[in-house]
């Protein structure tokens, strides 16, 4: 990895003179919640104020910059006698400034699962080619557990990695893009001091987590605890509404729909995300649900979190962001599902 | 126009008024920008608010408004007799509506308070499947046309519609709206059919359930929850009565 020290007001042009050819994507407060604590939203900024980058979280994760909510797969158009079909990989280039380290994670999870196994996305391929990642370190966010699954640092997956050291910024460049764009402004070479200073800020933020999940021998434990009382008491909680995926930075599931315009002259392969814990995510053509009951979706949730993409992907799909935890209504969040596991084999 | 080599059937349809504020009519008629098309696809026999016909001629009989005089069930019964498909169209007609808040009152006092000295003979509203079979509710105070849409469109194929199986949240959340609860305020969202594409709470409002139940609505815990949250209860359960699909949630 290549490091760089970039001044404040410097990172300030670069960002500038980026909004001036690319669309830029980025931390923006939209209001606050009933305990007065601001929501952030990732957001296309046209002016550096707009930007906050002391952000502790988003509602929303950044991933539907890659993977849309709702996106058109293919467009038709219908003659008397045929018909054409139109599909568009073609996307602008955005950067999007200011993910911490989980979202960057997210995103490598998604690649494994859309770029390198046996059904590559040219949707999800295009769209992650074409966007210019600026991460940043910070303090943990509330019932954050990153630390806990080791994605609260990250070695690649991005462009441009900063980290705060008060007046300027410790860069980390892990691409020839995020070289070239930082050849931009005034940069300097990474001097004994700034080492230091970097190495103590890492400090301070792995000191600082206050949400410890055990996540030793996780999938094993959910295996061993199938038919645990853990699942009934959540599961009775669930709502079944699916805010948990789709805030979720990682999860990709998705139904797709046929839509025809009114006048039968064009029609559109409607793609949308989706959520195992929605009512009839297992019913199958003919009607049977192969989990019928809440209990028994939100518990899969989990298994593929933390069980199943394991075994496929060599680690969870879960980056610990508690973004599913902080948006679900009922309260039903990672930290205090597995404590309650871990708790239950030590009964 | 052919749609993939087959030129479709226009449906005979008529669409007929009963108690309620003509709202989802006005709605069938709105969405300029594809109302030709629409009006080209079906053929409209029976409809007061877009032509003068008034035949009796139709498959498909769309019902606006719920029941609440004698003399509209048996004026119902002949539609349900002529029409090969009936169609409840919106609240009022799929659970009875805003209307259905007068079944918690005394009739006779309920109608005194209404029509003063003109007292009217009412009944205590009834939704049109608690009078007639229907073959398909749709929901919604008013109705989307854009839901009306696909569903004509169903009808125009002869495949079955399905509505979505998700609450409103799924949709809410896909338009990045901010939660309503999160900022303390009541929402049902999370307890209501979605389909509508949530309008209300990203305009600000949280979810009246307009659009009645979503399916398996876990009730208990969405109480329990709003009461955790510090709600009104007392708004809680204005809410619930107000678009009458909760009927019976609150004992
Ligand atoms: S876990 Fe929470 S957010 Fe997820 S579906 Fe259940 S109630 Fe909704
Ligand atoms: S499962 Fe929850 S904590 Fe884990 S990555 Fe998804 S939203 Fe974040
Ligand atoms: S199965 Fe559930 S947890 Fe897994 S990606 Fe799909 S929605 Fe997310
Ligand atoms: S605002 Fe209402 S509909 Fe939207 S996510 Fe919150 S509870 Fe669900
Ligand atoms: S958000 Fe709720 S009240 Fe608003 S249209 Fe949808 S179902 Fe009706």
């Amino acid at each position: 990895m290549l490091f760089k020290i970039l001044y404040k007001d410097d990172f300030r042009t670069l960002i500038e003179t980026a909004m001036k050819s690319v669309e830029v994507v980025a931390p923006k407060k939209v209001g606050s919640n009933a305990r007065g604590k601001p929501i952030h939203h990732y957001l296309p900024v046209t002016s550096f104020e707009e930007i906050d980058l002391s952000y502790e979280t988003t509602e929303y994760s950044a991933k539907t910059y890659f993977i849309p909510y709702l996106e058109n797969l293919a467009n038709y158009r219908f003659g008397d006698e045929d018909w054409e079909k139109e599909i568009q990989y073609r996307f602008e280039p955005r950067m999007i400034l200011g993910l911490h380290a989980c979202d960057i994670s997210g995103l490598l999870r998604l690649d494994k699962v859309l770029i390198h196994d046996k059904f590559p996305s040219p949707y999800y391929i295009a769209r992650r080619k074409n966007t210019l990642i600026v991460g940043i370190d910070h303090e943990p966010c509330e019932g954050g557990f990153c630390h806990a699954l080791g994605t609260n640092v990250v070695s690649h997956g991005f462009d441009l990695f900063l980290t705060d050291l008060g007046d300027r910024y410790f860069t980390a460049i892990d691409s020839d893009r995020g070289y070239i764009l930082l050849n931009k402004v005034l940069t300097h070479d990474v001097k004994e001091k700034d080492t230091k200073d970097y190495l103590d800020a890492r400090r301070r933020i792995s000191d600082a987590y206050t949400t410890h999940v055990n996540v030793h021998n996780l999938p094993n434990l959910l295996d061993i605890e199938f038919e645990s009382d853990v699942w009934k008491k959540w599961g009775a909680k669930c709502l079944s509404c699916g805010s948990c995926a789709q805030v979720c930075p990682t999860c990709y599931c998705y139904g797709v729909s046929e839509r025809v315009s009114m006048d039968w002259a064009s029609g559109a392969k409607v793609k949308q995300l989706y959520s195992c814990n929605l009512v009839d995510f297992a019913q199958v053509a003919g009607g049977h649900n192969f989990r019928p009951e809440a209990t028994t979706r939100l518990k899969y949730r989990y298994y593929h979190q933390h069980r199943g993409f394991v075994e496929i992907y060599d680690e969870p799909k879960c980056v610990g962001c508690n973004r599913c935890g902080r948006t679900c209504l009922a309260g039903i969040n990672p930290p205090d599902i597995i404590g309650e596991l871990q708790a239950e084999v030590r009964k | 126009m052919k749609y993939l080599g087959i030129a479709p059937a226009r449906p005979k349809i008529g669409v007929f008024d009963f108690t309620g504020c003509e709202g989802c009519e006005l709605q069938l008629a709105n969405k300029e920008e594809t109302l030709g098309p629409f009006l080209d696809a079906i053929d409209i026999v029976n409809f007061r608010e877009v032509t003068t016909a008034q035949g009796d001629d139709y498959d498909i009989a769309l019902i606006d408004g719920c029941i609440s005089r004698g003399d509209e069930i048996e004026r119902l019964k002949k539609i349900r007799q002529n029409a090969k498909v009936l169609v409840a169209v919106g609240s009022c007609a799929s659970f009875g509506g805003v209307n259905r808040m007068k079944n918690v009152l005394d009739l006779a006092e309920a109608n005194t308070e209404v029509y003063g000295k003109e007292f009217k003979e009412t009944l205590y509203t009834r939704s049109i499947k608690e009078a007639v079979k229907v073959d398909l509710e749709i929901p919604g105070c008013p109705v989307s046309k854009a839901e009306v849409e696909r569903i004509v469109q169903h009808l125009v194929w002869n495949v079955a519609f399905q509505f979505p199986n998700y609450p409103v949240c799924l949709e809410c959340k896909q338009r990045f709206s901010t939660c309503r609860m999160e900022m303390g305020e009541l929402c049902l969202g999370s307890i209501t059919r979605g389909g509508c594409n949530a309008p209300c709470p990203a305009g600000g409002l949280g979810c009246w359930g307009c659009r009645g139940p979503a399916p398996a609505p876990n009730y208990k815990e969405f109480l329990a929850l709003a009461e955790r949250k510090g709600m009104d209860m007392q708004l809680l359960a204005e809410r619930l009565n107000f678009f009458g699909g909760f009927e019976g949630v609150l004992k």
